[in-house]
């Protein structure tokens, strides 16, 4: 059976010209970068090179860029860093209610640690309430970290005011821009951005390597402690290959952005387009507009449990109902909780995000097995059967 | 080459539900394997545990056929906690896996099957489904292993999906023959323990769970003899159950043993060995499967428990969803909120919980 791959936002293909680049060093360049000698200094060279490609790409300096090994490392050095760097000036951090488990159970953690955290409502579109974000602050209060755009329903959230609103208030903005690196122009001197984490696998590079960008006056604490790599800000050889591919991904990306975003904008409101002519009774979750190229999010009504993913699956159909979850147990998302969907309409929602080797066809085969599927499972369905002979009514999704 | 039956088997990845996949796979069947996800706290070899789901996908990985992991937790505590629990604070003694196969095993699994077109589902149960030209249906029956059989705790499934169920390990006699299928086909699950008892109390100290899940304060009691004598104090009834002898803290002239639990009067009723025994029980909660109602008296053979030996009994409808049971002989410690289940033979002919 034909795999057809709709979870780009899970993670991405590597690139040919990707792994082209990073294959010497997983071979013959395998030189310390710390070592003295020549090799060493081969490979420290190209481990700088990439410092400063990912630095171009993001307007940053180069010392301001920190290798990691993935995005959840990045989100992690950030919060806890910069919170434990700066606890004698307060305890207090500001996050949203939808970020990523990795920010969210690292906000977690800091509570049992003393800090205090306020986690912010956000709209019906998931888009953080900047009022209440404003209002929230206080003495005590020293990082707002905000995702740049949200994994699950795509939602690209307001970080320029997020950004003048910290630096009006002389607090660090970090955002988790894992899902946007890549496939959203990011300047961070003209966002206000403080601290940014990124992951090479979301954008055609590798897995297990992700950077993050400190500003130059933000202080932060490290989290991994040992030999001096990094600048001292992270212990432990650095992944050469990695993190060469890395830069590589993100120039390719970066150069093709425009001609991408159009690219995923097609196909994806092509078929949301499609699923709202060709199937009834289902919700697009997220903003129409303030949205990530390659994400649609949709709920179905009377569709419940996870048997829509099950079924695409044995389709071949690789998309998700959320976040791809470790255990492999899908629980309602806590996304679609947040922007006020029931229980149950949470649970039938599905996830996909497109990439640039999907074509028409794939998209077209996608939208013919979602009609058939949820026909199938809606005629099975006792509430289905309930509403079409009227003893269940339909309520606001 | 026409197109393989598909049937959803329910794996808990143990020794049983994985030899089934095998089995399974190996008559041509197109296999998808699931691991219901239904309680939360971390423990060892439970049913659905974080490492129970992960060695049934290993297995479903090594065999090459799907597995998915889904979120039944807010219907095992519907049905099979909440159940369990209110069974306690009646004074009885509930067995949690008849309805956990009821409501979980054989219901939403079944329905979960229905959604992703399976025609079968499967489980690695030691029971047999087969034709009964007697009674003109599929039935279901005692495994081929004696010591093994799980039908008791089938009984309660609905008739009309008996057809669509399979047990691969229906003919297999022995758990050292399943473990030897498991080892010669590499599977690393061969050698893991039989499950316990109750999967979501793994120490089996129950009354713990009653009191830190359920929250159930235990209050303090008289044990009283049948005439009324008070011999003894007790600390809540629920830590007592039919037939219980030790752990009374009582010394009388002769063994007592539990014979009753009064919730109303908060009292742990006691007796001797003889008034352990009765021969007339009645039931309720009835499911019947091999038959469609009971006309009259029906001679059946009867098993009062999970152990129990089954003994020869009249059974009767005394209401709509009431049975009359009198046994040939006195049976031991018969127990409100366990299920009693009838067989013709081998056949299982229905059940219903015990009053």
């Amino acid at each position: 059976m034909k795999v057809r791959y709709f979870d780009n936002a899970a993670t991405t293909k590597v690139d040919e010209r990707v792994f082209e680049a990073m294959k010497p060093f997983l071979t013959s360049e395998f030189g310390n970068p710390s070592s003295i000698y020549s090799i060493g200094r081969e490979t420290k060279k190209k481990v700088e090179d990439a410092r400063e490609t990912v630095a171009k790409c993001i307007n940053a300096q180069p010392k301001e860029i920190y290798f990691t090994s993935c995005g959840s490392e990045s989100d992690n050095t950030a919060v806890k860093g910069i919170a434990y760097a700066n606890r004698q000036k307060g305890n207090h951090i500001i996050t949203s209610k939808i970020e990523h488990p990795a920010i969210l159970n690292t906000c977690k953690q800091l509570e049992k640690e003393g800090f205090e955290v306020s986690y912010i409502n956000v709209d019906k579109n998931g888009i953080i309430d900047l009022n209440e974000l404003e209002r929230n602050i206080k003495d005590t209060t020293i990082l707002i970290t905000v995702m740049f755009a949200n994994n699950e329903i795509g939602t690209i959230e307001p970080i320029k005011e997020i950004g003048q609103i910290a630096k009006k208030h002389n607090i660090i903005f970090h955002t988790d821009a894992v899902q946007a690196v890549g496939s959203i122009k990011i300047d961070v001197e003209d966002l206000g951005i403080d601290a940014l984490s990124m992951s090479a696998h979301k954008f055609h590079g590798p897995k297990g390597v992700g950077a993050l960008y400190v500003k130059s006056n933000v202080k932060f604490n490290k989290i991994i402690d040992g030999g001096h790599q990094e600048r001292n800000k992270r212990a432990g050889t650095e992944n050469v290959a990695g993190i060469v591919g890395l830069a590589k991904a993100l120039e390719i990306a970066n150069n093709d952005i425009e001609k991408n975003a159009k690219y995923l904008k097609e196909l994806r409101d092509y078929y949301i387009k499609s699923i709202e002519e060709k199937i009834k009774f289902v919700k697009l979750n997220g903003d129409r507009e303030k949205r990530l190229p390659s994400n649609a999010n949709f709920s179905f009504r009377f569709i419940e449990g996870e048997s829509l993913l099950l079924n695409l699956d044995l389709k071949g159909i690789c998309a998700s109902s959320g976040s791809a979850c470790t255990s492999g147990t899908l629980d309602p998302s806590h996304v679609l909780l947040a922007i006020g969907l029931k229980h149950e309409i949470a649970h039938g929602s599905l996830r996909v995000s497109f990439g640039i080797d999907n074509t028409k066809e794939d998209v077209d085969y996608l939208i013919d097995s979602l009609v058939e599927i949820i026909n199938r499972l809606r005629e099975m369905s006792p509430l289905y059967e309930d509403f079409v002979e009227g003893r269940y009514e339909l309520d606001e999704m | 080459m026409s197109k393989k039956e598909k049937v959803l088997l329910g794996m808990s990845g143990g020794v049983d539900s994985s030899v089934s996949a095998l089995l399974l796979k190996k008559q041509g069947y197109d296999v998808i394997g699931i691991t219901m996800k239904l309680w939360d706290e971390e423990r060892e070899d439970s049913c659905c545990n974080e490492e129970s789901a992960y060695d049934a996908k290993r297995v479903c990985d090594i065999l090459n056929i799907p597995h998915y992991s889904i979120n039944f937790k807010d219907e095992f505590k519907k049905y099979v906690i909440d159940d369990f629990i209110s069974c306690y604070i009646d004074g009885k003694t509930p067995n949690p896996c008849i309805e956990c196969n009821k409501y979980l095993k054989f219901g939403k699994m079944y329905n979960m099957a229905n959604e992703l077109g399976c025609k079968y589902i499967a489980t690695g149960h030691y029971a047999r489904i087969d034709y009964s030209k007697k009674y003109d249906r599929y039935v279901l029956m005692k495994s081929s292993s004696i010591k093994k059989d799980q039908s008791y705790v089938l009984y309660n499934i609905d008739k009309n999906i008996l057809p669509y169920i399979l047990f691969p390990l229906s003919n297999y006699e022995d758990k050292s023959i399943i473990r030897k299928i498991a080892k010669e086909n590499g599977l690393k699950v061969a050698s893991k323990s039989d499950s316990q008892d109750i999967c979501f109390i793994p120490d089996n100290d129950y009354i713990k769970f009653l009191s830190t899940y359920a929250n159930i304060k235990s209050k303090k009691g008289n044990i009283k003899l049948k005439t009324g004598e008070n011999i003894g104090k007790h600390d809540g009834y629920i830590r007592y159950t039919i037939g219980q002898r030790r752990g009374l803290g009582i010394s009388y002239k002769e063994p007592l043993y539990v014979t009753n639990i009064d919730k109303d009067n908060n009292e742990v009723i006691v007796g001797t060995k003889d008034e352990l025994y009765l021969d007339t029980l009645y039931a309720n909660n009835i499911n019947l499967q091999a038959i469609d109602s009971i006309q009259g008296d029906l001679r059946v053979k009867a098993k009062i428990r999970y152990s129990a030996k089954e003994a020869s009994a009249t059974i009767s409808m005394v209401d709509s969803d009431k049975i009359k049971v009198v046994f040939d002989e006195k049976q031991r410690a018969i127990t409100p909120g366990q299920s009693i289940v009838f067989y013709d033979e081998d056949i299982v002919i229905g059940g219903g919980k015990i009053i």
